[in-house]
């Protein structure tokens, strides 16, 4: 499939991103692409850097140095609201729901359905967050509790439905699994294989290599701030994706990176 | 015995849950009930103590309510903004500070400066003098928001600073004089014999509110159908209704039964060329200005809390700093807009305050902004963030006040009513967080 994707101009490039806390670089000139209708996992460690490079993509944290670049341009992401506008969407791993408010107002949070008269429109927000909710959680029924009353899995089906909701181009999963049962972690499965067929790139973060085995079409191993390798899921064994991950060894069939070690 | 026990249990389940079912099919706020029921034994506690010991109820009298209401109502306007202030997670020690320097600020416009440029009553002077306090207040909250919001220092000590700055500057806008008398309609602010609606005026006030209640009922309904969402049972609506209305009705009554002074009724009859007949006139009262301002406020805080977005992102903030970050709302343009809105709002205040007064000092406001946060917390706001109610904040300063004046009236010395309410606020706390911990 990357046949086709290498003739095309990546949706998301990163080039050259670094980005340090306090004298610690969290991610050391790092570079990921990705394609239209490309799942790209991201692997390696805690601490490894993953979520931090994706929360600059997101806009999260500001990179130090480096450049974004959407569909070929020069894309400025200051601000989670400047990634949304480049069709950014992000389910980080902390869920980032405000917990005193229901699943509607977190569905809508930022981009608030209003009325003629510019108040609020909660009932039609809450009819549109039943469509989405019944799509990915048929059962969910609690739109009107706050967040907080809610079980992880139901929790987490919120924050993925706000990142569905408004026709996302680019999709961030960080960890989107880790909170649902093997049901619901199958019907996130199917909604990405579904989303990927709309054309819509997504980056996954996972601790889960067979989770990302099964779903993405290359991974992106980091250690240390650096990456590590790039390969197609196709090319390696989950054996050698390990090996990447805890020794920074990346092997032939890969695409070795600077956090690579060269023996 | 031990037969009747399971009997009674049963019973109490049945009895239990025919409270329950009432409470959701009215879906009446249970916190809101027992606030009321506090205020009521306070209300028949001060009055029966009253008549006990000192041989007169005082309290449950016409014109003890009337002057409790326009006790309130300053109270009441700045606790409403200091519910987002405390949703948001910051606090606002200033207020008090803030509302001394800007009831100088107004005294200083309205006497020493207008009435040169624009002849001693003129009617515009109280207009400016409104406008100046308002945007004067709403300027200074917007600097201590810039201080807390851009520059990261903890709002704790941005006000803490602000109520000593604050105070100082009220005496120094006029070296410590006493500003007085204000400006005649200026001073109507304040309430007082003149600064009513009267009877009929009321009476309009308080049919409006029944057809506010009736409209927001019927459209809240309409809504709900339109999107197949459950309803209230019938009777329940129209049990609503009938509650809403009675005490609306019921506060009118109260209101236009307290006559003007005989003193007052004179001096009016004799400007009017008006013959006082043989058992005197009786002119009510009605509702005073500032309580209907307190009201217009809380309407529309809670209108700006609930039905639009400055107030969806405040309750995000609170719930989630980072997330509400994150969903892409400017949170430091947010907190100093709060900000800036808890300080118009001490204009008011500050505009009631010494209209009432009808004098400007500069220690106008010592200590309001314990009362204010204390009305706040008491109201159902919590210190944790993310959770506060407008019109729990204002029936707080009510229970505030109403605990303060009756022991006024009781005869209870000073040193007294602040162990009281000490004590109150901190038991008050203690009860909203047991409330809280059984509800989820």
């Amino acid at each position: 499939m990357n046949a086709t994707a290498t003739n095309s101009v990546p949706m998301v490039e990163m080039r050259d991103i670094s980005i340090a806390f306090g004298g610690i670089k969290a991610v050391d000139h790092a570079s990921v692409e990705l394609f239209p209708s490309e799942v790209v996992g991201l692997l390696g460690h805690n601490g490894a850097g993953k979520s931090t490079l994706i929360k600059i993509l997101s806009g999260a944290y500001t990179r130090d140095t480096g450049e974004i670049r959407i569909n070929g341009e020069i894309a400025h992401i200051e601000n989670p609201r400047d990634a949304k506008g480049y069709g950014i969407e992000t389910i980080y791993q902390t869920l980032a729901l405000a917990d005193n408010l229901d699943a509607a107002a977190n569905l809508f949070l930022g981009r608030e359905l209003r009325t003629k008269w510019g108040t609020l429109d909660d009932a039609a927000m809450e009819s549109r967050a039943r469509q989405v909710m019944g799509r990915l959680n048929p059962r969910f029924e609690k739109f009107k509790d706050p967040v907080k009353a809610l079980s992880g899995g139901q929790r987490q089906s919120v924050a993925i439905a706000r990142a569905i909701l408004f026709n996302a181009r680019i999709l961030v999963m960080d960890e989107p699994t880790a909170a649902l049962g093997p049901e619901e972690t199958a019907q996130v499965a199917d909604l990405i294989l579904q989303l990927k067929k709309d054309g819509i790139g997504i980056f996954l973060i996972s601790h889960d290599i067979e989770d990302v085995f099964a779903l993405a079409d290359r991974v992106v191993v980091m250690k240390n701030g650096a990456i590590v390798g790039t390969a197609n899921t196709d090319d390696v064994t989950k054996d050698e994706v390990l090996g990447m991950i805890i020794a920074g060894k990346c092997p032939a069939k890969a695409i070795s990176g600077p956090g690579a070690i060269v023996d | 015995m031990s037969g009747d026990a399971p009997n009674n249990r049963q019973e109490n389940e049945i009895k239990e849950s025919a409270v329950i079912r009432f409470l959701r099919a009215t879906e009446v706020d249970t916190r809101m009930l027992g606030m009321i029921g506090a205020l009521v034994l306070i209300w028949v506690g001060f009055h029966y103590y009253g008549k006990i010991f000192n041989g007169y109820g005082a309290f449950l009298t016409p014109r003890n309510l009337w002057n409790l209401s326009v006790q309130t109502s300053s109270i009441a306007v700045m606790a409403t903004g200091m519910v987002l202030v405390i949703v948001t997670r910051h606090i606002d020690l200033s207020v008090g500070s803030l509302l001394g320097v800007t009831a100088m600020v107004m005294g200083v416009i309205q006497v020493w400066v207008l009435p040169q440029f624009l002849g001693l009553g003129s009617p515009y002077i109280w207009i400016i003098t409104v406008a100046a306090g308002l945007a004067f207040g709403a300027l200074i909250g917007a600097f201590h928001g810039l201080l807390i919001a851009y520059l990261g220092i903890p709002a704790f000590i941005v006000t803490l600073g602000g109520l000593l700055v604050w105070r100082g500057s009220a005496w120094w806008v006029a070296r410590g004089e006493t500003i007085a008398p204000v400006d005649a309609t200026f001073a109507l602010i304040g309430g007082g014999p003149y600064g009513t609606v009267g009877a009929t005026g009321s009476w309009i006030v308080g049919l409006l509110g029944c057809l506010g209640v009736v409209f927001l009922l019927v459209s809240g309904r309409k809504q709900r159908v339109r999107f197949g969402f459950p309803l209230r049972p019938v009777w329940a609506e129209w049990l609503i209704g009938a509650v809403g209305s009675a005490l609306i009705i019921g506060a009118v009554l109260v209101m236009n039964a307290y006559p003007w002074p005989k003193g007052i009724i004179k001096r009016y009859a004799a400007d009017n060329n008006i013959e006082i007949p043989d058992g005197g006139i009786f002119i009510s009262h009605g509702f005073a200005i500032p309580v209907l301002i307190a009201i217009a406020v809380g309407i529309f805080m809670t209108f700006l809390t609930t039905r639009t977005r400055f107030g969806r992102y405040v309750f995000a903030i609170g719930g989630n700093p980072e997330a509400a970050e994150l969903a892409g709302i400017n949170t430091k343009r947010m907190t100093m807009l709060i900000f800036a809105l808890m300080g118009g709002l001490t204009g008011i205040s500050a505009v009631i305050a010494s209209a009432r007064l009808n004098s400007a000092t500069n220690a106008l406001g010592q200590f309001d902004e314990l009362y204010v946060i204390a009305a706040a917390v008491i109201g159902g706001t919590s210190f944790a963030g993310g959770i506060g109610t407008i019109y729990g904040a204002m029936l707080g300063a009510l229970v505030m006040q109403s605990l303060q004046s009756g022991m006024v009236l009781v005869g209870f010395d000073s040193a007294i009513q602040q162990i009281v309410v000490g004590c109150v606020l901190v038991t008050a706390v203690y009860i909203d967080t047991l409330y809280r911990k059984n509800s989820t």
